[in-house]
């Protein structure tokens, strides 16, 4: 064993360089259990809700579903399912507001609860172990499961990867302020954790598991604690507060002192994370035979009456959250109000809130301006470099910034622009108030449609000269075709000739002289008739 | 209903940059108590009449360039400039040398460069650089520090010799700069190269008065205060240690080594870091972060180098003291530093 394998089972947690500590304000919404609300009259349902390809349809609008039914199929292009919220009537199918930064529309279900919440009928697992690993990511895939954590990657896809395997992390970090959805979950439900854990583990592959949970949780810590002497697979780590300790880079920083190479994956460097939620959900969908269709929800801020952690199922409108938990916007104008879907660091806001629930989201922040106040106007950069201090992938954030609103996109890849976590972490402390990660998300879309375009670009010139090529080489060919069948006509000829056939050229010479001797007779007919003019 | 679109992150930690620059000069004050103690009141009518030249000059230019004029004034980064530069020509100095070197160093290295955050020199070592060159009498022309002094000056009188050149019992500065020994005393670091050059030992050349105990009288106070100031930013967080340490290592290794080959024929070290600019220039100076390197290395470096510059013109050099060149030497070489002290990002091969 290496001594680098060695400390990390002796436990011994690394640092990542920069990070920040804003106030954490989980205390609002992490005191009290989490609860369940009452059922909302519609849901809806978007069909993409993960990173991947989206699955074929499986309902038609006027379809009468239950709870967990799924409302897409896996098919041929191994998409990953989604399901109905609860039971009632497929009311509508077509393009809806889904929650996105840019308010983009996508299809959505539309499904009209009846109010009974019939469940469709789950078939539970004895012993897992039964099953063959192909059998068990089916099963984790038909259930829907995704990264709880943000990015949305298909679990099952994730855990397919054929490769050595050092370590399985289970992220209950939690870093970002104000969510608690994970705290609630670790606090109450570290059995279940626990055991879609131990299913990862033997799924993966791998012979132990970590799981990292914040300094700032010890009732979540001390309901691990409880528990793991009975788990030799597991081990737990506390890993100091600080933001972005929980981002999966700096958290494997954290736990193994090793860096993910740029633009590679965990699992080049051994490891493979999944978030305290999606080890919930997977122990839910192989035990239980339950689909992904409710998660945690934080829902919090100084303008919600009834801040704390709810179970809502996937395709809740945020409207509908808002009223059972007493939203209160900021009082003069509504305009000022920021509806969060996220966290303060992380999260985007929402122009209204028509949107959906989905997998993927942990929090809604519905914050006062006085406790997080807007943005103030941008002022000039005066180099002073605290954003460079905080910077967890240790880039040059004000270097960035010069080189984003100047275009240079070339200097922006030698800074290592793609490397950006888009943590906010400069922008936090910048004294100049600058949206710094709003010029590098600019700047890397930029880049991106530079790429698409001059791909493109470079088909349609292949296909232009190959096209070209095509006419050039059809246009030789028809020549050298006409040439051989000339050739051809030629030699049969010949061959017609030499067999002593009409040679047709004798034809030509004959009317040639047939010509000439008429033009003879012609000029001496002209010749006679004058010279009997001349007598007369 | 409609809500707010914003730009994550949705928090700040509000330090703004007026609250920066409040901080660095705060932290000027002992510096400024000490220069009062040792060599009179001129130093606050410098500070006036800076802030005044800034005040307007900044107006002026933000209004010129059609920018709203309140923007400039509320960051405060002209105040700065302003005390720099008023604490570091000699206090004494006729009114119109910091009013043409404030007005330089506002509208010509900072405005006509783009104003705050665009430019490539540090504006107050330019407009010092600027007088030194034009005015070197009146630049160099230091009070004597007052224990030694034939004639006390007092408040009256200072603002007397600054807008008039004469105090009111008729004394010019040349006068009031005799010593009691009856000669015209230039500051320690002056005097000191000038025996240097006419062949004196180190130890002749430092048997006068002006040099007291550790490195001149007043001078060596001077520089512990700004010393102490220059730490409370490091505290607080305002600088980083690596331009400083990097200045103060670049200049104490060489001219310690320098002064080891040559004991009597080099500067002190203890000399170089105690006399002249050297505590201003490492911590309020070297430090502006519009023109020095980005990174915490490159940061390193140019500390390194403008220490190293400064012990070159002080031991080998035409002027008295140098920080001023070696800031503006240091700020042309930033480009090259930041080229190459990239810190190596997460995921390219660094360690842990």
């Amino acid at each position: 064993m290496s001594a680098a394998t060695k400390a990390i089972e002796a436990g011994h947690i690394w640092t990542f360089p920069g990070g920040i500590h804003p106030p954490e304000r989980k205390d609002r919404s992490n005191t009290t259990p989490i609860e369940v609300l009452p059922l909302a009259k519609q849901f809806i349902v978007p069909i993409k809700q993960h990173s991947g390809p989206v699955g074929d349809l499986l309902v038609a609008v006027g379809d009468n579903v239950k709870a967990g039914q799924p409302l897409t199929q896996v098919g041929i292009n191994n998409a990953l399912p989604v399901h109905a919220p609860t039971s009632g009537t497929v009311s509508a199918i077509g393009p809806g507001r889904i929650a996105h930064p840019s308010g983009l529309t996508d299809t959505v279900i539309t499904i009209d609860a009846d109010g009974n919440d019939e469940f469709y009928s789950f078939t539970p697992l004895a012993d897992y172990t039964t099953l063959s690993r192909a059998e068990l990511l089916d099963r984790i895939r038909q259930a829907g499961v995704a990264g709880l954590g943000g990015a949305g990657f298909p679990t099952a896809q994730k855990l397919a990867l054929q490769r050595p395997l050092d370590y399985l992390i289970i992220n209950g970090v939690e870093c970002e302020p104000y969510i608690s959805a994970d705290d609630r979950l670790m606090r109450e439900h570290a059995q279940t954790i626990i055991e879609g854990t131990e299913i990862l583990l033997h799924i993966a592959g791998c012979e132990k598991a970590l799981i990292a949970i914040e300094a700032n949780k010890p009732e979540a810590i001390a309901a691990f604690e409880a528990l793991l002497p009975n788990y030799p697979q597991l081990a737990l780590r506390v890993v100091p507060t600080k933001y972005p300790s929980g981002g999966e880079k700096q958290l494997i920083q954290l736990l193994t002192g090793r860096q993910v190479p740029s633009r590679g994956l965990p699992i080049d460097v051994g490891l493979v994370m999944q978030n305290v939620g999606t080890a919930f959900a997977v122990a839910q969908a192989v035990l239980n035979g339950k689909p992904l269709i409710e998660r945690v929800v934080t829902v919090t801020g100084d303008n919600i009456a009834k801040p704390g952690n709810y179970w809502v199922r996937i395709g809740t409108t945020v409207a509908e959250l808002l009223n059972q938990c007493g939203f209160n916007p900021v009082a003069d104008s509504k305009q000022e109000q920021r509806v969060i879907m996220g966290g303060p660091m992380m999260g985007f806001t929402l122009p209204d809130l028509d949107v959906p629930v989905v997998k993927i989201t942990n929090c809604i922040l519905v914050p006062s301006n006085q406790e997080l106040a807007p943005a103030a106007e941008e002022m000039n950069c005066i180099r002073c470099g605290a954003c460079a201090d905080v910077c967890p992938a240790q880039l040059l954030p004000q270097q960035m910034q010069w080189l984003a609103k100047a275009k240079d996109y070339d200097g922006l890849e030698q800074q290592n622009l793609f490397d950006c976590i888009e943590c906010g972490a400069c922008a936090y402390v910048c004294p100049s108030e600058i949206p710094l990660v709003h010029y590098y998300r600019k700047a890397k879309a930029e880049i991106r449609n530079i790429a698409r375009e001059k791909a493109k670009a470079e088909v349609a010139r292949e296909r232009f000269e190959a096209r070209q090529e095509r006419l050039e080489r059809e246009k030789q060919e028809r020549l050298e075709r006409h040439r051989k069948a000339a050739e051809a006509r030629k030699k049969a000829q010949a061959e017609a000739v030499a067999q002593g056939g009409d040679n047709p050229q004798d034809a030509v010479q004959a009317a040639i002289a047939r010509a000439k001797a008429r033009k003879a007779a012609q000029a001496a007919a002209a010749a006679k008739q004058n010279q009997e003019g001349d007598d007369e | 209903m409609t809500f707010k679109i914003a730009a994550s992150p949705h928090t700040h930690q509000r330090r703004t940059t007026q609250q920066v620059m409040r901080w660095v000069y705060f932290a000027l004050i002992p510096g400024v108590l000490a220069q009062t103690y040792f060599f009179g009141f001129g130093v606050y009518i410098q500070l006036a009449l800076a802030l005044l030249t800034a005040w307007v000059a900044e107006g002026l230019c933000m209004r010129m360039r059609g920018r709203p004029i309140g923007h400039a004034w509320q960051d405060h980064t002209a105040i700065v400039t302003a005390v720099l530069l008023a604490v570091s020509i000699p206090a004494l100095a006729p009114w119109w040398i910091i009013v043409m070197g404030t007005a330089f160093a506002i509208v010509v290295v900072k405005h006509v460069y783009g104003g705050v955050g665009q430019n490539l020199f540090n504006p107050a070592m330019a407009g010092y650089v600027l007088l030194l060159v034009s005015f070197p009498v009146q630049m160099t022309s230091w009070p004597i520090p007052a224990e030694l002094a034939q004639i006390q000056v007092s408040i009256t009188d200072t603002i007397n010799l600054i807008f008039t050149g004469f105090t009111s019992a008729g004394y010019n500065l040349e006068q009031l700069r005799m010593g009691i020994d009856g000669m015209t005393m230039a500051t320690p670091l002056d005097s000191l190269r000038n025996d240097l050059n006419h062949q004196l030992t180190l130890t002749e050349a430092l048997n006068k008065p002006i040099f007291g105990d550790i490195a001149g009288i007043g001078w060596a106070w001077v520089n512990l205060a700004f010393l102490a100031g220059g730490l409370v930013l490091i505290k607080q967080k305002i600088i980083s240690w690596h331009i400083p340490g990097g200045l103060l290592v670049g200049l104490l290794v060489p001219s310690a080594i320098y002064w080891l080959f040559n004991p009597d024929q080099a500067i002190t070290p203890m000399l170089h870091l105690l006399s002249g600019a050297t505590m201003l220039g490492a911590f309020f100076i070297a430090t502006d972060p519009v023109t020095a390197a980005t990174s915490n290395k490159g940061r390193w470096v140019f500390g390194l180098l403008v220490g190293f510059i400064v012990f070159a013109i002080r031991t080998w050099g035409g002027y008295p003291d140098a920080v001023a060149f070696a800031v503006l030497l240091a700020n042309m070489c930033v480009p090259i530093i930041d080229r190459y002290t990239q810190p190596v990002a997460y995921g390219h091969g660094g360690r842990s």
